[in-house]
């Protein structure tokens, strides 16, 4: 069944190509759109659950090996074979030789099989089965219910048509075999990310908004391409199964050694900065939050943002080789995690909030791969695709329930109105908070204890106190949205709430002001969602919950996505049978370094000593890992009660308390409320120094180089005037000169040759015949 | 001629060597030359009244007797050719009639002018048209 994956992303494709081609022009009813989209994905999914389950599960099932679809690829970039001049290396053979030549002995390097051949072909492997899932069945889930929220839309066609060709590129991001293919989807995903921004496009905030989200892409697109690159230079393919075992055999970058490894994961940071929005890229996510609410679930909260953990994850070799770039990833991770958390509490635009939100988790996702976690940072994409997908698209439920408002401060008291999406929304924000089981609490806790025990990077228990203050601020906001938007009293325009009684669901044009519950297309999506963010965390289970083993076999995540990640202390991919991948080994120790230095000298410790470790400080207290696991456990779910408890108070039991703390903490509100005052700085230190730029380029083409220009063409036009005079007056007045003097002295004469008289001219015709009869004649005797 | 050639042999069959045989020689092989200087003293005629005369119809006239040489050139030729075998003797004859045409279209055409040009100057005498002068 593996066998059909090239259908996955090309039915999409082929969705996205008969809407938007015909959709217009044969002016497709919105059921008919809809039914393709829809329908289309909803194949795809089928399609990609039944391959991942015979690969994983069926009786010839590869799993831990990637299938490449090389019999149904072509190759896309032909670089031709490496000829061969010397000796008879065979091809692909891998190994230096020495043959002899001359009799002296010379070492023919390993042949290559091919120069650089980049094929178009699909992987389906461990992770990109997890992607293939998450982007198709979450997609599914928001393209029904974009079929409603976009009801009666005048460019229905058209915004399925990109949708279809955004899940085109994105499952060819995470399906692809190569680091080409990867990029074409990354590329594709940013334009249509472009696109379903300024989807309003005669709204010029989404105008503005598509064009900086594609500028801030470009910048990350840089590093990555780049990165690409030094891939092919350096390992002379992009083909994942070929670069990846060539990378593992290079040695590790030890923290301030800056090597080829570290070159290379930079670039590709860069480019996870830039799609992810990772810190000094991110500015772009809240404002692509002028795209319709779908949209920002799909594209900017569940898929497209995750492609940069994606890209972390497939590449988690090369990042593993540089403990500098692992520690880079681990605090712009934790960074980000805890600076957009702040200023998601001051926001009050339901979607900005879950914009910071998602940039705040994205971040969380970032520090657990920097600590060498690359699984639990899959996870935690995963859940949040459930968990954040099902919140935006609650917002697009309330947003289309009150008639297009999105101001918080509007809202309130409408869990009455709509109690679908209330009870939906609600198991969103338990996740998110980390209550225990929802799924977000597997994700999230276990990023923060990976984090606390690393042995990837030093700092890990200041990146630990960051993270964890991050998701107190996460529980706060979430609570404050939940509060705001759902509890108290209805703060709507005339705040009238009775006249909800005799309103008709969808018939929303009758009562501009009251806000409904959305159409069955809206909230069973919703529901869905929520059932997977209630339960999605199980496939995780913390091993402290199990008794410190993973279970499940491959249904366990960290089991299924082993033979991905590449081990550091054992130097092969995946984790040895029968024992937790990465797990720190069950033995006595001590706080502080020399736990790491006798873990090093056993070879357990790859990145040698990483300074004061919080886990191993704890677990030397307590004697036993499972325990020190409990206590982190405890203190996440402390904090994530600490954060609602703050926003109940806040918002719910003394309303006023919420202005008062603002103004008391003024300066902090101030800064958070206007985002740290980035985007101006951006608009101050770039945008607006670019226009200088260019305003001084234009200056110096409009004086120096017009002017140069300009000179040219007087000195031109000044010569000619002087060439001009010469010949009018000089040359020309002496060829007058000449025929007037010609004509004067002949025509006396050559005019009398015109008598007028047509005897004349007869005669002279008639000597003229004589002459030549004459001149024969003469001839011939 | 084939159908007179019993009568023609008879008379040759009874006047052997006479003046009767020598005129029958002669009218099946005409003398070339005779027509050819009948011709080139029409066409000088012809020449002589263009160039002396001042009248417009009578240098017409002069022309067509210019032409009508032209034409007896070319029967004699035709005639010629027909005895010694060695062209196509309708040739002659063919571009006789063309001339025959052309002359008579020339003179519709010319006598127009001479009419349009008595109405415009009250002359048909060239050497009062003398327009072409410098």
């Amino acid at each position: 069944m593996y066998k059909f994956i090239w259908l996955v992303p090309l039915l999409p494709l082929a969705g996205a190509a008969i809407n938007g081609i015909f959709g217009r022009w044969l002016r497709f009813p919105e059921k008919l759109v809809g039914g393709i989209a829809v329908g289309t994905v909803a194949l795809s999914f089928l399609i990609s659950v039944a391959a991942i389950y015979s690969y994983g599960f069926g009786g010839n099932g590869l799993w831990p090996n990637p299938y490449v679809s090389t019999q149904t690829a072509f190759t896309w970039i032909p670089g031709g074979a490496v000829k061969q001049t010397l000796g008879q290396a065979a091809p692909g053979s891998g190994e230096a030789k020495t043959i002899s030549i001359a009799n002296q002995p010379v070492t023919v390097p390993a042949a290559r099989s091919s120069l650089l051949n980049i094929e178009w072909s699909y992987q389906l492997d461990p992770l990109s089965a997890i992607f293939m899932l998450i982007v198709n069945g979450v997609g599914l889930c928001i393209f029904v219910f974009a079929t409603g929220y976009m009801h009666d839309d005048p460019g229905f066609y058209r915004f399925f048509a990109y949708m279809g060709l955004f899940m085109f590129s994105m499952l060819v991001l995470v399906m692809g075999s190569n680091f080409v293919m990867m990029f074409v989807g990354w590329e594709g995903v940013g334009l249509c990310s472009y696109l379903l921004i300024g989807y309003y496009f005669n709204r010029n905030e989404a105008a503005n908004a598509s064009r900086k989200a594609f500028i801030t892409n470009r910048i990350g697109d840089f590093g990555f391409i780049l990165a690409i690159f030094g891939i092919i230079a350096t390992f002379g393919t992009a083909q994942y199964t070929q670069v990846m075992p060539q990378a593992a055999s290079y040695p590790i970058e030890m923290l301030g050694n800056w090597g080829l490894m570290s070159w290379i994961a930079l670039g590709l940071m860069i480019g996870a900065c830039g799609k992810s929005a990772q810190f000094p890229l991110h500015v772009w996510l809240p404002d692509a939050m002028a795209g319709p609410t779908p949209v920002s679930a799909l594209i900017h909260a569940a898929t497209m943002v995750t492609a940069g953990l994606y890209m972390l994850t497939r590449t988690n070799v090369i990042f593993q080789h540089s403990q500098t770039m692992m520690l880079v990833v681990a605090v712009i991770g934790a960074f980000t995690a805890i600076f957009a958390a702040t200023i998601g509490i001051t926001q009050n635009d339901i979607k900005k909030v879950l914009a910071y939100s998602t940039v705040s988790q994205l971040g969380f996702m970032f520090l657990a791969c920097g600590v060498g976690a690359f699984v639990i940072g899959i996870f935690h994409v995963m859940t949040h695709a459930f968990f954040k997908a099902l919140m935006f698209l609650g917002a697009g439920s309330v947003i289309h329930g009150m008639h297009h408002e999105q101001d918080m401060r509007r809202m309130g008291g409408l869990r009455k109105y709509m109690p679908y999406t209330y009870f939906a929304f609600m198991a969103g924000w338990l996740a998110i908070c980390g209550i225990i089981p929802f799924s977000g609490f597997w994700s999230k806790d276990e990023i923060l204890w990976r984090t606390a025990s690393t042995n990837h990077i030093p700092v890990g228990w200041l990146l630990w106190i960051v993270g964890t203050i991050a998701a107190t601020c996460t529980a706060f906001y979430m609570t404050r949205l939940m509060a705001m938007t759902f509890w108290g009293k209805y703060r709507g325009d005339d705040g009238k709430e009775a006249r909800g009684d005799d309103h008709t669901r969808g018939k929303h044009e009758h009562h501009p002001h009251v806000p409904h519950e959305s159409p069955k297309s809206m909230w069973v999506p919703l529901v869905v969602l929520a059932i997977l963010a209630t339960v999605g965390g199980f496939v995780g289970i913390s091993t402290a919950f199990t008794g410190g083993k993973e279970v499940g076999g491959k249904l366990n995540i960290v089991t299924w996505l082993s033979p991905v990640i590449w081990n550091p202390s054992t130097k092969a991919f995946g984790a040895e049978p029968g024992e937790a991948p990465a797990e720190t080994p069950a033995q006595t120790i001590r706080a502080g370094a020399p736990i790491n230095i006798e873990r090093q000298a056993e070879g357990g410790l790859p990145y040698g000593d990483t300074g004061f470790n919080l886990a191993h400080a704890v677990e030397a207290k307590l004697g036993s890992e499972t325990a020190t696991e409990w206590v982190f456990i405890v203190i996440s779910l402390i904090v994530a009660g600490i954060g609602i408890g703050l926003g109940l108070l806040f918002y719910v039991k003394d309303t006023r308390l919420a202005d008062v703390w603002a103004a008391r903490l003024a300066p902090l509100y101030r800064a958070s409320y206007h985002k740290y005052w980035i985007d101006e700085f951006y608009g101050w230190a770039v945008t607006r120094r670019t226009m200088d730029l260019a305003r001084g380029v234009f200056n110096f083409d409009a004086k120096v180089v017009d002017g140069g220009v300009n000179g040219a063409a007087w000195l031109t036009r000044l010569s000619s005037k002087i060439t001009g005079g010469t010949d009018k007056y000089f040359v020309d007045g002496l060829v007058n000169a000449i025929a007037d003097f010609v004509v004067r002295l002949m025509s006396p004469i050559v005019r009398a040759a015109q008598t007028g008289l047509t005897a004349n001219y007869a005669l002279v015709m008639v000597i003229g015949l004589l002459l030549a009869v004459a001149y024969y004649l003469v001839k011939m005797f | 001629m084939t159908q007179l050639s019993p009568l023609c042999l008879l008379l040759l069959q009874e006047t052997s060597g006479g003046r009767i045989a020598h005129a029958i020689e002669g009218v099946k092989h005409p003398d070339l030359s005779k027509f050819l200087v009948i011709a080139a003293i029409l066409f000088i005629i012809g020449v002589a009244g263009v160039l002396t005369r001042r009248n417009l119809l009578v240098i017409f006239m002069s022309i067509e007797l210019i032409l009508n040489a032209a034409n007896l050139n070319f029967i004699a030729f035709s005639r010629y050719l027909q005895d010694t075998g060695t062209g196509n003797p309708m040739a002659g004859q063919i571009f006789t009639v063309f001339i025959i045409v052309v002359a008579a279209a020339e003179a519709a055409v010319g006598l127009g002018i001479v009419i349009a040009l008595y109405r415009n100057r009250e002359t048909i005498w060239i050497d009062e048209i003398d327009l072409m002068k410098w």
